[in-house]
């Protein structure tokens, strides 16, 4: 942790920001450069920043999830994924979709997006699991 | 019901075991005992079908791609062994609940002993050879949790990982042996192989075969020279050893053997091979039990010369072998559990169970002692038992075995002395005489541990005396299916006087005068006999273990330095010789010669980056060599745009921005990178980067030279949109056409997290203990 104000008054400017834009990244990915990989990585970034002026103590609070347990959850979305396609009788992770209007709009919603996100969670997990412990090693 | 059913049943009771054992608390062995009790009338239902010469078959597919299926068999073998296991295992459940009343780990025992259950009934059911060798190796599993039972005892561990190393490596080599005879034969059902048998025998692999599968049954069934782990096992409570130790496990190697005669059996290999490991094993450990006090030890070595026999009479093939194989096989299974619970509920009762420290025992406890001696009499072959009539059929085999028929009765004989001899040390010692003041208060053990030694005991002269009622039902199509033909013989209890008949008595008279010299043999040639075979093959099988330990240690510390310089050398030495050798030997060597339409900021980029990389090599300081490393990463990202590929140079640009974070983490924790001292080390460690980097540039050159085929990218750019729904071709690659790539990689990143999670947080609570002087 590095106690500087300069550091802390910018974060709290870019740390919704990069949040903002982590979530923007991870949505667009599928027409657009992104995915749940980057947007992972700015996630992290976002929080491992946060960590670096404020503390990991109130870092982990912000977060809620333990970042051991979110790896935990994003391969459990991804293989849930996987098993949905299973259960849907087709071989393992084929994508499933449906294409529901909510609003007027047509969506199209498939399972790779379950996928994603739990590649989105692993991602942050394990960056947030290392940086975290890093800076919690005295 | 179907036999698939009840092959699984002991598996799901075993899993409610430990609630059923929480809840009914003492009783909970008279409850379990209804599984194995249920089974055995299930089984017995059978008896009628098989003993009208049909035999019933079942198959459920479980993996039908690859030949694998729940197909189960039942004839005369397969019933007769199904009705030892469930029979015998209905008693021992009961009295292991009296054994192990108030235990804390009884729940464990319950768990393991009727998953055990369930595993034996598979092995010998099994039509399907990879079914039966999962079985098989689920024996070994579950009798390593079982032999390992008193876990905190050292003696324990270590028998437990013996027998789970020798039965396992030989499980091993049964399975090679299955897959050849499953290629030789050309199927994975042993009922289709018995009609190939002809092809098998003849066939190139046969002797390999023959060879693994012997190594496979011979470890299980403790033959010369891999007996030793069975009288070790003895550190297993009591109740396993009566039913793993004496009727059922080390009874799976006979099994396989006696399944496998009508396919491999009748050829010389097979005869010398079978019968003379197994008359060595019966003649050296039927006197190895006189060198030992416990009598649970004494009863493993009459256990192992049990196994020997039954080996042997499986090797000579003729129908006389093949019937006393299997009339001894019952006789022995019932004289032998019961006096194992015997023996057992003399150590739990008295607290000891060497016999030079009891005596006079038959007063305290009458039905132990009453129902122990029954099955003592039937174990010395003693007339109107059932094992009188297995040894006379024992001889009689031995006698018509032509090779070598002297050789073998001498055998028999002298192993059958030794046995009478070891009837006598197990009863006579501690139940009469005078009686001896021992560890515990003495007084008869509760009904649970005597009705087993009394119903087997019962049994045994029961069939003794009235042998017929087995002919028909199961002996002879027992036989029969050893045989691989249909026989025709019915037991009797007097042959008339005979050859047999003279050696019986004969083996009487010298059993008793090797009883009356016992106490001297003990003392003077016992201990060189003891050395030389049963303390030699457990010193070889230590040494063969310590060896592959030391090896194992030495080539640790050769790679596991702990110094990160050296680990980095060794995988990227390795990775420069493993790629470049084929790639120099294969591909050979291109270099382009056009280099004319290389832009101008191209170059300056590839400059940048030479520079960066430079600086980091000669850099002082780790935090430059960081940054350095970083104008490296970022130019890479740089060119990934100019390329147009913005999604890899958005991940590469994030990437780097985090690395600099965790590497300053690191940085700042740690004193300072040293510097290679020595300019040897220098020379190598330049002489080891630049050979990664030409690798690295010769194998993307030599890529070139491949024409790119554009059949995937054509269908990835085709259907991205057409088939997942999305315009990113990269990201509908990453999660949709390839997700199980992507999936396995992001396992992997789980993995290293969690992994150097733990390492931190290790290191932290090391050094804290270390700060509070705890360690």
């Amino acid at each position: 942790m590095m106690k500087s104000l300069i550091l802390e008054t910018a974060t709290k400017l870019l740390f919704p920001l990069l949040l903002m834009f982590s979530i923007f990244l991870f949505l667009r990915g599928h027409n657009d450069p992104g995915g749940g990989f980057i947007g992972g990585l700015v996630g992290a970034a976002a929080f491992a920043l946060f960590a670096i002026s404020s503390g990991t103590d109130k870092a982990r609070k912000l977060l809620r999830i333990n970042p051991t347990f979110m790896i935990g959850l994003g391969l459990f979305f991804a293989i849930l994924s996987g098993v949905i396609s299973v259960m849907a009788g087709t071989p393992f992770l084929t994508g499933q979709w449906a294409f529901p209007v909510v609003f007027g709009a047509d969506l199209s919603l498939g399972s790779p997006i379950l996928f994603d996100i739990g590649v989105y969670l692993v991602v942050v997990g394990f960056t947030l699991a290392v940086i975290f412990s890093l800076e919690e090693e005295g | 019901m179907s036999v698939l059913v009840a092959v699984l049943l002991g598996f799901v009771v075993a899993v409610f075991a430990p609630w059923i054992s929480r809840l009914l608390k003492d009783s909970a062995g008279w409850a379990l005992a209804i599984v194995p009790a249920g089974l055995f009338a299930y089984f017995a239902s059978f008896l009628p079908l098989i003993a009208s010469g049909e035999t019933f078959r079942e198959s459920t597919p479980w993996v039908p791609y690859i030949n694998i299926h729940f197909s189960f068999y039942i004839d005369g073998l397969s019933l007769l062994f199904a009705l030892i296991i469930s029979g015998i295992g209905t008693f021992i459940v009961i009295y292991g609940g009296g054994y192990l009343k108030g235990d804390r780990d009884i729940a464990r025992f319950y768990l393991s002993l009727l998953m055990f259950m369930g595993s034996m009934l598979g092995v010998v059911l099994s039509d399907n050879l990879l079914t039966l060798f999962i079985f098989w190796e689920l024996t070994s599993f579950t009798s390593y949790l079982l032999i390992g039972y008193y876990h905190e005892k050292a003696a324990s561990r270590r028998a437990a990982l013996q027998a789970l190393l020798v039965t396992g490596t030989g499980g091993l080599a049964m399975l090679g042996g299955v897959i050849l005879m499953a290629l030789a034969g050309g199927s994975m059902e042993i009922t289709e192989l018995v009609n190939e048998a002809d092809v098998i025998r003849e066939h190139g692999f046969y002797i390999a075969i023959l060879i693994l599968v012997c190594a496979g049954a011979f470890t299980k069934s403790a033959q010369f020279p891999f007996h030793y782990w069975l009288p070790a096992a003895m550190e297993a409570p009591t109740p396993v050893s009566a039913y793993l130790h004496s009727a059922t496990m080390v009874k799976a190697g006979v099994y396989l053997l006696a399944r496998f005669n009508p396919i491999l059996g009748g050829t010389d290999w097979w005869l010398w091979l079978v019968t003379g490991f197994g008359a060595v094993t019966m003649v050296v450990s039927a006197w190895l039990a006189l060198s030992f006090t416990d009598m649970k030890r004494v009863l493993a070595y009459s256990t192992v010369m049990a196994l020997g026999t039954l080996v042997m009479l499986i090797g000579m093939g003729h129908p006389y072998a093949m019937q006393a194989m299997v009339v001894f096989l019952l006789g022995h299974s019932l004289y032998k559990g019961a006096l194992f619970m015997m023996a057992g509920s003399v150590d739990h009762e008295a607290g000891t169970r060497d016999v030079l420290l009891l005596g006079g025992l038959r007063k305290v406890m009458p039905y132990t002692f009453a129902f122990g001696t029954i099955a003592a009499l039937s174990m010395a072959g003693i007339p109107l038992f059932l094992g009188f009539i297995g040894k006379e059929l024992v001889y009689e085999a031995a006698l018509g075995f032509s090779p070598a028929p002297v050789l073998i009765i001498i055998a028999a004989v002298l192993a059958n002395i030794a046995l009478v001899a070891s009837s006598g040390i197990v009863i006579i010692r501690p139940f009469f005489g005078e009686f001896k003041e021992t560890p515990k208060h003495v007084h008869e053990a509760p009904v649970s541990m005597w009705i087993g030694p009394a119903v087997l005991g019962v049994l045994s002269l029961v069939f003794g005396f009235l042998p017929f009622l087995l002919s028909d039902y199961i002996m002879v199509p027992a036989a029969s299916a050893v045989a691989g033909v249909p026989l025709e013989f019915y037991l009797a209890i007097w042959h008339g006087i005979n050859l047999p008949l003279i050696l019986s008595v004969v083996t009487l008279l010298g059993g008793i005068l090797v009883y009356k010299a016992w106490d001297n043999l003990r003392g003077s040639v016992m201990p060189g006999y003891k050395t030389a075979f049963a303390t030699l093959p457990e010193a070889a099988y230590d040494f063969s273990l310590n060896s592959m330990l030391s090896v194992a240690y030495w080539q640790t510390l050769l790679f596991q330095s702990g110094n990160l310089r050296y680990y980095v050398m060794t995988i990227v030495g390795f990775t420069v010789l493993l790629v470049g050798y084929p790639l120099v030997s294969k591909a050979g060597i291109y270099i382009p010669v056009d280099w004319s339409d290389i832009h101008f900021y191209e170059w300056l980029l590839a400059g940048l980056m030479i520079a960066g990389v430079l600086a980091a090599a000669t850099a002082r300081s780790g935090l430059i060599a960081v940054i350095s490393l970083g104008v490296v990463g970022y130019s890479i990202a740089l060119i990934y745009l100019l390329f147009s590929a913005p999604d890899l140079a958005i991940t590469q640009m994030l990437v780097e921005t985090l690395t600099v974070i965790l590497v300053a983490l690191v940085l700042i924790k740690l004193p300072g990178v040293p510097r290679e001292p020595s300019p040897v080390g220098r020379a190598r460690n330049i002489v080891i980067a630049v050979s990664a980097g030409l690798m690295v540039t010769l194998t993307l050159f030599a890529a070139f030279t491949v024409p790119f085929d554009p059949f995937m990218a054509g269908y990835f750019t085709e259907n991205s949109y057409v088939i997942a729904h999305g315009r990113n071709i990269v990201n509908v690659i990453l999660v949709d056409f390839r997700a199980l790539d992507t999936l396995g990689e992001i396992t992997v990143l789980a993995v290293a997290g969690v992994g150097i999670f733990a390492l931190i947080k290790l290191h932290n609570a090391v050094k804290q203990a270390k700060e509070e002087g705890k360690i």
